[in-house]
This record gives C-alpha cells, sequence and structure tokens, in this order.
C-alpha cells in the first residue's frame, strides 16, 4: 500500500479534474437539493437556539453547517465528501457523547439536580405553595386548547381571566358568562364536562396559574375543578443572599456550594441544580458504604463473567468443530443447523424465555428435569451466577463452533500430514499444532468476545435483571448485576433517585477498563502473530 | 483432533452385497471402530442439539398453548391453537402489533443509512490516497472497541436537550433513536466494507475514469454492484443487531405506541412473568422467526467473514 501510495495521486488527479467538471447536471442538481435540505434545517435549528438563547450550542451549530458546506462546495478535498456523513454522526453520537460522559461524571447531574440555579429557585418557588388563609374562591371553568388544560377563573369583583402553568392569568374580556357572572366559554377553547374533568383528575389538579411572571406574586390552583385558591410560596427568596426563609419558621435555607439550598442543621431543599462537584462521584463510589461494597463484587463478578463465558463457549465450540470437522460424517448439516439456532434467536428473547424455564415455581427445567423441586435458579446467589453463565453458553457457543469450523478447515493439511508421518498422536498434533495456529486466527475474536461479554447488558438484565438484590446497599443492585446494568440501575431505575453524574463516572470507569485491556490484548495479539509468523 | 481417514469406515457400510462368510466378525469390528472414530461424534450432536434446542421448543410449545400459564406450558406440545396469537393482537395497552412495526421500521431505514454511510466511507479508505488516511482508519478501529450503550446516559441527556429544540428528534422519538443508531455505522462495518472494496481490482474503475466517468458514476456504477454480498452482509448484520438492542430504546422511546419488540416484550414479562407466559411466548415466536430466517440464511457468509476479517487482522 505504501509503496503504491506516491504514484496514486499523481496519476489519478488529472483525471479526477476532468471527472469533476464532466459530472453530470443530475448529480449538481442533487447534491444541490441535498445541501439545500441541510442548510434548510440547519437555518431552522439556528433560529431556534437563537430565540432560545442558547449561545454556545447556535455556534457550534454555525461552525458545522459552514464546515458541511466548505466540504462540499469547494473544488478537490474528495475523500472528505465521502467521510463526512459517516463520521458526522460518529463525532456527535459516539465522540461526544463519551466526553460528555466524562463532563458529566463530574456534575451532581440527577434527580433533583436536573438545571441551572435560577430554574432551580423557580421550581422551589412554584411547589413549595401554601394557600393564603382566607383567601377569597375564584370561581373556574376547566378549558382546553391544544390538549393543555387551562383554568377560566372568574375573580370575586365579576373580573373573567384565564392562564394555565407556566402562562400567567390574563384577562378575557371576550368571555360568555352565565347568569351568575362566572366565566363559562371562551373563543378558540373549548370547556371540560363534567366526565372529562373527573377523567384528568391528575392534570387538573397539577394546574398551577401564575399571577404574573414573579412567583411571589403567588398563583390559582383547584382542588375540585370549580373553586380555586391563591397560594402563596411558603419560602421567600432573598437574592442578594441567595437564601430562602421558610415564611412560617423563620428557618434559613442558604447556597453552601453544594448544588442546594441547605438549613443550619443540614436539611436541604428538594430540588437543587446541577454544579460540578470534581472527583466526588468517583470517591462516592469507592468509599460510600452503599456503593463500594456492592461495586467491588460488581466489578469481580464482570471479570469473572467475561473471563468464564470467553473460555466456556470457546472450549466447546472448539471441541464441537472438532467432532464435526469430519468430511463423511452423516448428519453433520443437520447437526450444524440445530446448534446455531441458539445463536440466531434475539438474545434478548433467549433471557426472557430461560428466566421461564428456570423458574422456581412453574419453570420447566424444575418441573421436567428435577421432578418439580424448588431450586432457586435465578434467587440463589451462587446458582444465579451458574444460570447467568449456562444461559450465556448456550447463546455464545454456536458462534465460537462456527468460527473454529471456519479456522480448523482453513488449516493447511500438509502440517497435519507431516505431523502424522512423524508419529504425533492425534492429542499431540492438536495441542502442538493445530491450537496454536487456530489461536492465531481466533484471538482477536476471543478479545473481541471478551470487550463483548464484559458489557453483555440483555442476558443479564432479561434474565435476572442482577437479582438476587445485594443486602448491603438500599441501591437496587444484586449478585448478577454487571457494571454495565449497575450504570443503568443507577441512571434509570425506579429504586433511589436517579444518579446521572455516579452512573457516568461508573462509565468511565468502563471506559478506562475497555481501554486497558484491548491495548494490552492488541500487543499480545502481535506478539503472538510475530511467534508464530 | 483426527482427520485420520480409516477406507474401511469410510466405505459404505451398508447393502452387503454378495454373501461372505466373514461378514458378522467384520461387522463387529467395524462397530467398535465405528464408535471409535464417528459413534462418539454422533453421541455429542445429539447431546448438544437436545441442549440447543429443546428452550426453543419450548417457547414454540407455549405459544401454540393457550393453556396461557408458565406452569401449564410444561408439557411440550400437548395442545395446538392460536388462541395465544390472538391474544397478542388484540391488546390495545401492548401494542404487539405496532412494536413489529416499529422494530421493522427502525431496523430497515438504520441498516440501510448504515450501509450507505459505511460504503461511502469503505470507498473513500480504499480507493483514495489522503492524509490521515492510515489514522482514521485506526481511530475507527479504536472507537469501534467502546460500545454506545457505555454512553448511555450522555446520549439520554444530549436527546433530552435536542427535545428542546427539535422535539420530533428528541426523547421519545423514532428518528432519534436512528440517529443515535447512526453514530455507530462506522467502525466495523467500514473494516468490513474496506477489506472486500480492496478485493475489487483499480484497473476497472480507471478504465472507467479513462471513459470520461466521475467518481460519483465509478461508485455507484461500478464499484457498489461488484460489492453487493458484502453490502448485504452489512446491511442483515446491522438489522439482526439492531432487533435486540434493548438498552438505548428503552431509554429513548417512552410512549407504548413507539416502543420496538425488545423494549415492549420486556415490558410484558417485567411484572406478571408467570401469567402472561403463553401470550409472551406467542410474541416471542412472532418475533424471533424474521431474524432467525434472516440469520440462517446469512450464516455461510457470516462465518466467512468473520474469519477472513480475523485472518486479516
Amino acid at each position: 500500500m505504501p509503496t503504491l501510495a506516491p504514484p496514486g495521486p499523481a496519476a489519478t488527479r488529472p483525471p479526477k479534474k476532468t471527472a469533476l467538471r464532466a459530472d453530470s447536471t443530475l448529480g449538481l442538481l442533487v447534491k444541490i437539493v441535498l445541501l439545500g435540505l441541510v442548510d434548510a434545517f440547519a437555518v431552522y435549528v439556528m433560529i431556534t437556539l437563537f430565540l432560545q438563547e442558547k449561545w454556545l450550542v447556535l455556534v457550534f451549530a454555525a461552525v458545522v453547517t459552514v464546515l458541511i458546506n466548505w466540504v462540499y462546495l469547494r473544488r478537490g478535498g474528495l475523500p472528505a465528501k465521502y467521510l463526512a456523513p459517516g463520521i458526522f454522526f460518529l463525532v456527535i453520537f459516539q465522540v461526544f457523547v463519551m466526553i460528555y460522559s466524562g463532563y458529566v461524571a463530574f456534575t451532581n447531574y440527577g434527580d433533583g439536580h436536573n438545571s441551572t440555579k435560577a430554574d432551580a429557585v423557580n421550581a422551589i418557588q412554584l411547589s413549595a405553595q401554601q394557600r393564603v388563609p382566607d383567601s377569597p374562591a375564584y370561581r373556574v371553568t376547566i378549558l382546553e386548547r391544544d390538549g393543555v388544560f387551562h383554568l377560566l377563573a372568574t375573580e370575586p369583583d365579576g373580573t373573567v381571566s384565564v392562564g394555565t402553568t407556566g402562562e400567567p392569568l390574563e384577562e378575557a374580556e371576550d368571555a360568555v358568562t352565565d347568569g351568575t357572572g362566572k366565566g363559562t366559554e371562551l373563543e378558540g377553547y373549548r370547556a371540560l364536562q363534567f366526565g372529562e374533568v373527573l377523567a384528568n383528575q391528575a392534570d387538573i389538579l397539577a394546574i398551577t396559574v401564575p399571577f404574573s411572571d414573579d412567583p411571589e406574586d403567588g398563583s390559582l390552583k383547584t382542588g375540585d375543578g370549580s373553586n380555586a385558591y391563591v397560594y402563596r410560596p411558603s419560602l421567600s427568596y432573598d437574592e442578594d443572599t441567595s437564601t430562602f426563609t421558610d415564611l412560617e419558621t423563620g428557618a434559613t435555607y442558604s447556597d453552601r456550594g453544594e448544588g442546594s439550598f441547605q438549613s443550619e442543621d443540614g436539611e436541604q431543599l428538594s430540588t437543587g441544580w446541577k454544579i460540578n462537584v470534581g472527583l466526588d462521584n468517583f470517591t462516592k463510589a469507592f468509599s460510600d458504604q452503599n456503593i463500594r461494597g456492592p461495586l467491588l463484587q460488581v466489578v469481580l463478578w464482570t471479570f469473572t463473567f467475561a473471563i468464564v463465558s470467553v473460555l466456556s463457549t470457546f472450549a466447546l465450540g472448539l471441541f464441537l468443530a472438532n467432532a464435526f470437522n469430519l468430511p463423511d460424517l452423516r448428519g453433520k448439516r443437520i447437526y450444524r443447523i440445530l446448534m446455531i439456532l441458539p445463536y440466531a434467536f434475539p438474545a434478548f428473547l433467549a433471557g426472557l424465555v430461560w428466566s421461564g424455564l428456570l423458574n422456581p415455581e412453574f419453570g420447566f427445567v424444575n418441573n421436567t428435569f428435577f421432578g418439580g423441586a424448588d431450586i432457586p435458579w435465578l434467587t440463589d446467589p451462587v446458582l444465579a451466577k451458574v444460570s447467568v453463565l449456562v444461559v450465556n453458553l448456550w447463546l455464545g457457543f454456536p458462534y465460537m463452533f462456527l468460527v473454529c469450523t471456519g479456522a480448523l478447515q482453513s488449516l493447511p493439511e500438509e502440517v497435519n500430514e507431516a505431523a502424522r508421518m512423524d508419529g504425533a498422536s492425534a492429542w499431540r498434533t492438536f495441542t502442538a499444532i493445530k491450537l496454536p495456529l487456530l489461536l492465531v486466527s481466533v484471538a482477536p475474536l476471543l478479545i473481541a468476545s471478551f470487550a463483548f461479554n464484559f458489557n453483555n447488558f440483555n442476558v443479564i438484565y432479561m434474565l435476572t435483571d442482577g437479582g438476587p438484590r445485594f443486602d448491603n446497599t438500599t441501591a437496587n443492585i444484586g449478585h448478577t448485576d454487571i457494571l454495565i446494568t449497575m450504570v443503568y440501575e443507577i441512571a434509570f431505575g425506579t429504586g433511589v433517585g436517579r444518579d446521572y453524574g455516579l452512573a457516568s463516572a461508573l462509565s468511565i470507569i468502563i471506559f478506562i477498563i475497555v481501554a486497558v485491556i484491548s491495548a494490552i490484548s492488541f500487543r499480545q495479539t502481535k506478539a503472538l502473530e510475530d511467534i508464530n509468523g | 483432533m483426527t482427520t485420520f481417514i480409516d477406507p474401511q469406515a469410510v466405505a459404505p457400510a451398508p447393502t452387503p452385497s454378495g454373501g461372505s462368510g466373514s461378514v458378522p466378525a467384520q461387522r463387529k469390528r467395524s462397530f467398535g471402530q465405528w464408535f471409535r472414530h464417528k459413534g462418539w461424534r454422533h453421541v455429542v450432536g445429539v447431546v448438544t442439539t437436545v441442549f440447543a434446542v429443546f428452550p426453543l421448543l419450548y417457547v414454540l410449545s407455549a405459544a401454540l398453548n393457550s393453556n396461557g400459564t408458565m406452569a401449564g406450558s410444561n408439557a411440550l406440545f400437548t395442545a395446538f391453537d392460536g388462541g395465544n396469537f390472538e391474544a397478542l393482537f388484540s391488546d390495545p395497552t401492548r401494542p404487539f402489533g405496532r412494536w413489529f412495526m416499529n422494530t421493522m421500521v427502525i431496523g430497515v431505514v438504520t441498516s440501510a443509512a448504515t450501509v450507505f454511510l459505511g460504503a461511502l466511507a469503505a470507498y473513500a479508505f480504499s480507493r483514495m490516497r489522503f492524509t490521515g488516511r492510515r489514522v482514521s482508519l485506526l481511530s475507527l478501529l479504536i472507537l469501534q472497541m467502546f460500545p454506545q450503550l457505555l454512553a448511555v446516559v450522555a446520549i439520554f441527556l444530549l436527546l433530552n436537550a435536542i427535545t428542546d429544540v427539535v422535539p420530533w428528534l428528541g426523547l421519545g422519538s423514532q428518528l432519534g433513536l436512528i440517529m443515535v443508531y447512526l453514530g455507530g455505522a462506522l467502525g466495523v462495518n467500514t473494516y468490513l466494507m474496506y477489506g472486500f472494496f480492496n478485493t475489487v481490482p483499480k484497473s476497472l474503475d480507471e478504465a472507467a475514469r479513462i471513459d470520461g466517468a466521475s467518481h460519483v458514476q465509478v461508485f455507484f456504477t461500478i464499484i457498489l454492484p461488484l460489492v453487493t454480498p458484502i453490502l448485504a452482509v452489512v446491511g442483515l448484520l446491522a438489522f439482526i443487531g439492531l432487533s435486540s438492542e434493548f438498552v438505548i430504546a428503552s431509554v429513548v422511546l417512552t410512549d407504548p405506541e413507539s416502543q420496538t419488540l425488545a423494549v415492549g416484550l420486556y415490558s410484558y414479562v417485567a411484572q406478571q412473568r408467570s401469567e402472561n407466559w403463553g401470550v409472551f411466548a406467542a410474541g416471542a415466536v412472532l418475533a424471533a422467526v424474521p431474524v432467525m430466517a434472516l440469520f440462517l440464511f446469512l450464516q455461510k457468509y457470516i462465518t466467512n467473514g468473520l474469519v477472513a476479517g480475523s485472518v486479516k487482522g
């Protein structure tokens, strides 16, 4: 390749230029239309970003758009034209998200820490609402427009106004009123029937109509769909000192640099904001009693699971490949097809199906093979691990069988014959000659298989869901959880609150482990090749 | 192991034509030999086949038995009826038909786009020489070590942010999910294709160039038709992989109407594994059949491709 390179460009460049000029008008047209569509979309995105005042993203979008146009409009730079579309997605959804994981790992992002401080202040003021004692009732009608419910409120003095969550109350002069002066209809809205109000109770109770943009002014909420009352924040915010004061108890909550408002005695307001916490997530992973113990067990099991899976599938696959590596064996094709079936069966379904087979009470395995015994295949820590390994063997051995068969058949026959001439036994021919040769071609696949099993989410999640759970932690993590399922559980699990920061920190740890393993193993593979080759 | 070929064992044993006094003795001996040489292989074959196949037979039997519960599914093939399949398609809270369609659409669109993006890149790497070529190839090889699901948290947060700007590309959108999947379009695929593209002689494109074809014409009319096998393999492999993808799909698609089979069927058994068992089994059979059919059809190419790739490193 390198030897061919120098004459290559020199020889092909001149015809390339003429070829470009000779591009058909159709090609040009397609190019203009496609680029036009991309640009139109880009402009739409940029306008939205401009309206939302997201300047950093706007600049980034503009740079990307200019770059795309430059790549396709300039003369030459042909490789970039072919590579750009794939690289565009690769950079955003593979490279950027990795970098972003790295960033999130250093924040406290998660439930209760989702946004900026200003948003948190707003949210606290809105959520900490209490009904103003002795405030008058506003008679309301529930309206609907575009699927959003609004309150049509008639003030005690007869003024009719409309509003909804996030849209302050606005006077509606042309509202239709009934005999008692209560607003009942408004043009452009649809008034809800009583039945509909009942059906949408939760949404209607959640409506909080502010009186103005300042949450301190209070808001209207309804408890029954017919009367609304004035609510005011029970916490008052002081911008100068950046503290909340509880209007009843007088306690103050201040920002102590931990992404939330805390009182003197350490009590926190539930809504906080996103801040950088440095290495806190990593230290938490390795020192917090609730995480450290489980994490170490999970790491250990992840390695055990991956290594045993590779070895067991490879051993069985190789054994079978040998057994069936006989040209005139009858029914070889049938065995082969039937044995490959598990590999063709979607992995997520395999986990679910086996979870039924191994069900202690009703499962096929206990009832048919063990005569109705109550063997806790999936709920005993040790048996669950064995079950996971067996199911993964079931899923993985056909692949190794195929690979080993292919590799065995590509071994030169002369080697074999030479060994036989020298009087080597079959076993010795296998261990001393075939296996080393086989390993050269199969080793990269074994490494890939290890990397795959290291993050083999589906089998674990579908079969045991990580269970049985550890006793020494409140998080929903268990004896068969591997790192990636633990990350998923911490980030999206239902047990405790979502903690994106900690989950990302753990993904970064996986990144590092995978990187180290691939680096080492690639070096090893090269060494192996050098020895043999 | 031995590929030692014993002429006696190879010779067809049945249809003994012509009586000979030593036949019984010969048979006896040849059975022992036959077993040492071949018989044990059949034992291994039968045992492994049973291990491989019984879970599949079990699902099939459970799907065809509308008795429905898990305990009732243990006697294999005692009843045959389509009750589970009817139940499967008549539950509006679990729209199996929609899940099936969603999986097909997402799978087909993504794998077609994957093939196209990969082929474009492979063409550039195989036919053009430019600075950064080796580095790019190496980066792709390294990047594909890190599966996208490792960054699932960041993907979720990114799509969450996109929802604010372009709602139809953000969380809950299938188009958004496809976009995320396309992040993995290069990588292994490009590598597989790059190897195959290199086997197409360069003299072909050069001849076309001399005849006045542009690089686009060479790509579409000369190269692509010659590499269709690898395009098909990559596309079908991508499709098979996508049809099993759970992690990212479960995070992105929240509305039952827009979910894929993996996410939907998981929710089917997640809560009450034993009661819905028959219906789940029916769903599993329908979900697995197309993928398995594709797979078996492809099986030959897959093994060849895998081993070829491994030898080239």
